[in-house]
């Protein structure tokens, strides 16, 4: 079974408004295919294929709303799911916050879907993850393990105040992590692009290979202060965090990293480097993101802080209602700019530094402040006079994303991240004084 | 954990639910509920399995799962959303020439039972590289028709929405009372799980779970903004229904939980250093689940998780089961999924198999990895050396129809003293120490050695009392060490279980629940950081 194309998405959701008793409705569509392999130990482990489709529905009565939803889309499904949401509806409280459901839009195009993804045989999965497999194999000394899954959806929204809108997209996202039989080395490498014809498994095995051979035997560095470098994966870990505080509402409320301590929040002041950029942009050809958000409201550009300047926080409907202000969306995607420099390039120019591929087990600390901890994982390397000089052990660090960005030396060229679907553009990072805090003996 | 690409996400904020495939949280069944009797149920399996089998797979299952999630939530004295949500499809597994093949769908008809059929055995034959060590498994388990139902004794659906509102609102109120609580969130959450199973052993199983869970937050305000304090998950989820909300008491202990965020803001930031640190079951239960639970994983020491959740530092197995010191020797470590109301308790796993009671650890040395029927065979050593038959302990699960079983955690418990202590027994005999009570932050490495937990509630021990409560705490430990710094641990009558609803492992992810019985216990010096620097 496909995802739904727009005429099917739209008579569905017809189908469902029909049925409805109540003052409003809203209908949410997900349908689609997953596909995946899964690999270890150099071989197949799990593969597998899914299809789903999905209808939720909200009803209200005035200030009274629930949601109810299922995958039996018969006749008598459509009926079950509507007929609950509306009594639940009619036994819930008033919200007081209830929003009326959001007009008609005028939605961005965008072209999300390739069908070199949608439609990939089993046995060119299977061959795919056979590229990392053979490489590991060949090397003797190795042992890859990863995923490979490709994705063919659409989502698709509509409501009885006139809102329609679908978009079918496409993602493969592979990543891999190799390490060596003696155990003391881990490599890991990502790649995602909603086009199956623009992934190149070859120079991400390669990738992984070569850093898990780099980081055999890690010698110990005292935990501290110390210059690191950030992968693009590594800057995405940490700074994606930052969208976390982005909500208005707990600004203004005194309960965010962008409340001011007297009132008000920190709109309009600079709160990091100068040459750091935040922007959602669902258009942006490194992104490719739904053009609107699960309501139907249209998701446009958004600059959320600009040359270190934050310059909008988001806007519930509720909220931006009571404040007067227009409603901005979420961040449902973020991409960060500022630098032009590639990976290689900012290495080079560190006298000495850390050198980190990824993150691991990140979880808030301190709300206020943004303070996180979690470990470095899969390739950790000290960089002396421009080039790698040895694998160092992994680390813990508690550090903040908004203490990072104020801290920064070295901005790069951003990337699509894997492990995200593509919603994540980031730049490769140098930062001063990052704070590692225990060693781990973990490989 | 998972991230997802937006399409997989429609409606993700207002309902709690994500759309496509295995993506899909639990959505709701009702009308299916109707329409299918467990006589069409059972003859979809059966056909399933029937074919699998015909078309080559020397062992298949199939699964039809209903699953139903409903939630309530509030802020302050408004409700912030209502939903009942669930899904419900097939899943079919087939083991062709030593190599897995997986596929569900949604469509429980004849012809959809037969499309996902063929499109596992494709898989199956698409994925066999020349060459490759092939799949066995431990012998199945004949158990013919059987029910079983999860320890609950309401059905959560049958108590009114308006019940459930008016209980939260209540807790609201008196939570408000605090003078510098500004805000309070709760919401219930409900999980109703009925799952058929068949196999190619003879078996054709059915079970019902519910689980129920109370999430509370309430956040204090300084006057001046300068400073805001949480109180949260002073609440365990458990394998129980609507009879357990009603025994937290949430009208009366609202206010008490509130005090404590409030207190927060005036208690005192810790002054880094080493500590005996008392760690309650309320936040114990989740060091158990990061350092033991995740650790003995036997996929994990195998590497079959080296690219999402990683491996273990236990591992190889040849040269830790039975010879790697844990802890103490009073300490002893069980795995199950018999406890009654705890979150991984099952009747029978999702490879057929009905689970058995283990010993982890034993006496403080590691003594047995947690196992599915794949992975049990590569122990076959280690059971013969102790005169046991080979046999899963029956930790294969799958977080829903569309999702491929694998093994993840059963109920991992500490065992109690044989003397009974209890906590305030281990305070009195503490000189300088910090009491910690529910989850706060919390992160371990991929191979389970460095962690660093916070807590939501710190009280300082002084001179075997406690003398206020402390802000900024959290320690870190290396897994080994940490255990064997145990030095004093409570007796049966203070035993208490603390559950997770969503502990993540697998690629695509899946979430499971989970629960880990223990005693309050006592770590003789650990280091303590501040967590409260502003640059």
């Amino acid at each position: 079974m496909s995802p739904l194309t727009r005429d099917q998405a739209k008579a569905l959701i017809e189908r469902t408004l029909k049925l409805s008793k109540a003052d409003a409705i809203q209908v949410n569509i997900g349908s689609g295919d997953e596909r995946n392999v899964r690999f270890a130990d150099n071989r197949i482990t799990t593969a597998g294929s899914t299809n789903d489709l999905s209808v939720r529905v909200f009803s209200s009565f005035g200030k009274r709303g629930a949601v109810s939803s299922g995958n039996d889309v018969s006749d008598a499904g459509l009926e079950q799911i509507v007929r609950q949401s509306e009594a639940l509806a009619r036994l819930a409280p008033e919200n007081p916050e209830a929003m009326p459901l959001v007009g008609p839009q005028t939605y961005k195009e965008v072209r999300g879907w390739f069908d070199s993804t949608a439609n990939v045989t089993a046995a060119a999965r299977a061959q795919a993850a056979g590229t990392m497999i053979d490489a590991s194999k060949k090397a003797g000394d190795l042992k890859a393990a990863g995923i490979l899954i490709a994705t063919s959806g659409a989502e698709a929204v509509g409501n009885s105040a006139g809102v329609f809108a679908h978009h079918p997209s496409t993602s493969v996202d592979f990543t891999t992590t190799v390490r060596t039989t003696d155990g003391t080395g881990s490599g890991w490498a990502g790649v995602n692009d909603p086009d199956w014809a623009k992934i190149d498994f070859k120079a991400t095995t390669d990738r992984a290979v070569t850093k898990a051979r780099l980081s055999r035997n890690p010698s110990a560095i005292e935990p501290g202060r110390y210059t690191v470098i950030l992968e693009p994966q590594a800057a995405g870990d940490l700074v994606s965090l930052v969208s976390n505080a982005f909500d208005a509402r707990s600004a203004e409320e005194g309960r965010s990293a962008f409340s001011k301590p007297g009132g008000g929040t920190k709109l309009g002041e600079k709160i990091m480097d100068e040459r750091v950029t935040f922007v959602s942009d669902p258009t942006d050809p490194a992104i490719l993101g739904t053009p609107f958000d699960g309501d139907g409201q249209a998701r446009e550009r958004r600059v959320w802080i600009e040359n270190g300047v934050l310059k909008n926080l988001v806007y519930s409907r509720f909220w931006a209602q009571r404040k007067g202000v227009p409603p901005t969306g979420g961040s449902a995607s973020l991409m960060v700019t500022g630098g032009t420099q590639s990976l290689d390039e900012i290495i080079a120019s560190t006298e000495r530094g850390v050198l980190v591929t990824r993150f691991w087990y990140i979880r808030p600390v301190n709300q206020r402040t943004l303070l996180f901890t979690g470990l470095t994982r899969d390739g950790t390397f000290l960089i002396e006079n421009g080039k790698i000089a040895r694998s160092v052990r992994n680390m813990r660090f508690n550090e903040s994303p908004l203490f990072m960005l104020d801290k920064l030396e070295a901005i790069g060229r951003p990337v699509r991240l894997s492990g995200d679907g593509g919603g994540l553009v980031m730049p490769p990072l140098r930062v001063r004084d990052f704070h590692f805090t225990s060693l781990s003996d973990a490989v | 954990m998972t991230k997802r690409r937006d399409f997989l996400k429609t409606g993700a904020a207002a309902a709690g639910i994500v759309v496509a495939g295995r993506l899909l949280t639990p959505a709701d069944a009702f009308a299916r509920l109707a329409r299918y009797e467990n006589a069409d149920i059972e003859a979809l399996l059966l056909q399933a399995v029937d074919q699998l089998r015909s078309g080559g797979a020397s062992f298949a299952d199939a699964r039809i799962g209903r699953y139903r999630r409903q939630n309530i939530s509030t802020r302050e004295q408004q409700i912030t959303g209502v939903s009942d949500t669930g899904s419900m499809g097939l899943g079919v597994r087939a083991l062709l020439n030593g190599t897995w093949g997986f596929a569900a769908t949604r469509e429980l008809t004849p012809d959809g039972v037969a499309a996902a059929v063929r499109e596992a055995l494709a898989i199956a034959r698409a994925n066999r590289i020349p060459g490759a060590e092939p799949v066995i498994l431990t012998p199945g388990q004949k158990h013919g028709r059987v029910t079983w139902k999860s320890a609950y004794t309401t059905d959560p659906w049958d108590v009114p929405l308006e019940e459930k509102a008016a209980l939260l609102f209540k807790a609201n109120a008196e939570a408000l009372k605090v003078p510098t609580v500004r805000f309070v969130s709760t919401s219930m959450s409900f999980v109703k799980e009925e799952k058929f199973y068949a196999n190619t052993d003879g078996s054709i199983i059915s079970q019902t779970i519910i689980r129920s869970d109370l999430p509370f937050n309430a956040t204090a305000v300084a006057s001046d903004n300068s400073d805001s304090q949480s109180r949260s998950g002073p609440v365990q989820p458990m394998g129980r229904g609507y009879e357990y909300i009603l025994a937290q008491d949430i009208g009366t202990n609202a206010r008490l939980w509130a005090e404590q965020a409030a207190e927060k803001l005036k208690a005192r930031s810790v002054e880094p250093g080493l500590y005996d640190i008392i760690i309650h079951p309320s936040i114990l239960f989740l060091v158990i689940h990061e350092s033991l639970g995740h650790s003995t994983e036997l996929d994990r020491a195998m590497g079959y998780e080296a690219n999402m959740a990683g491996t273990s530092f236990l591992s190889p197995p040849r040269e830790k089961l039975g010879t790697f010191r844990m802890g103490p020797d009073f300490m002893n470590v069980r795995g199950d999924r018999s406890e009654p109301g705890a979150c991984a308790t099952i009747g029978f796993d999702d490879d057929g198999i009905k689970p058995d009671d283990y010993l982890i650890i034993k006496n403080g040395i590691f003594n047995d990895y947690q196992t599915t029927r794949e992975l049990a065979p590569s122990l076959d050593w280690w059971y013969k050396k102790q005169g046991k038959a080979t046999q899963s302990h029956g930790n294969c699960h799958a977080d829903s129809w569309s999702s491929q079983q694998f093994q993840r955690m059963p109920n991992v418990s500490l065992m109690p003293a044989e003397k009974d202590a209890s906590l305030n027994d281990i305070i009195a005999a503490t000189d300088k120490g910090i009491v910690m009570y529910s989850r706060g932050t919390y992160s371990i490495d991929q191979q389970r050695y460095n962690a660093q937990f916070g807590a939501q509630v710190c009280q300082e021990v002084r001179g075997g009392k406690i003398v206020g409560q402390l802000k900024d705490v959290a320690f870190q430990m290396r897994t080994p060490d940490f255990w064997n710094a145990m030095d004093m641990i409570g007796g049966k009558s203070s035993y208490e279980l603390g559950s997770t609803f969503s502990d993540g492992k697998g690629e695509p992810g899946q979430a499971s629940a989970v629960s880990h019985g223990c005693v309050p216990s006592r770590f003789h010096r650990l280091m303590v950081i501040n967590t409260g620097r502003t640059r």
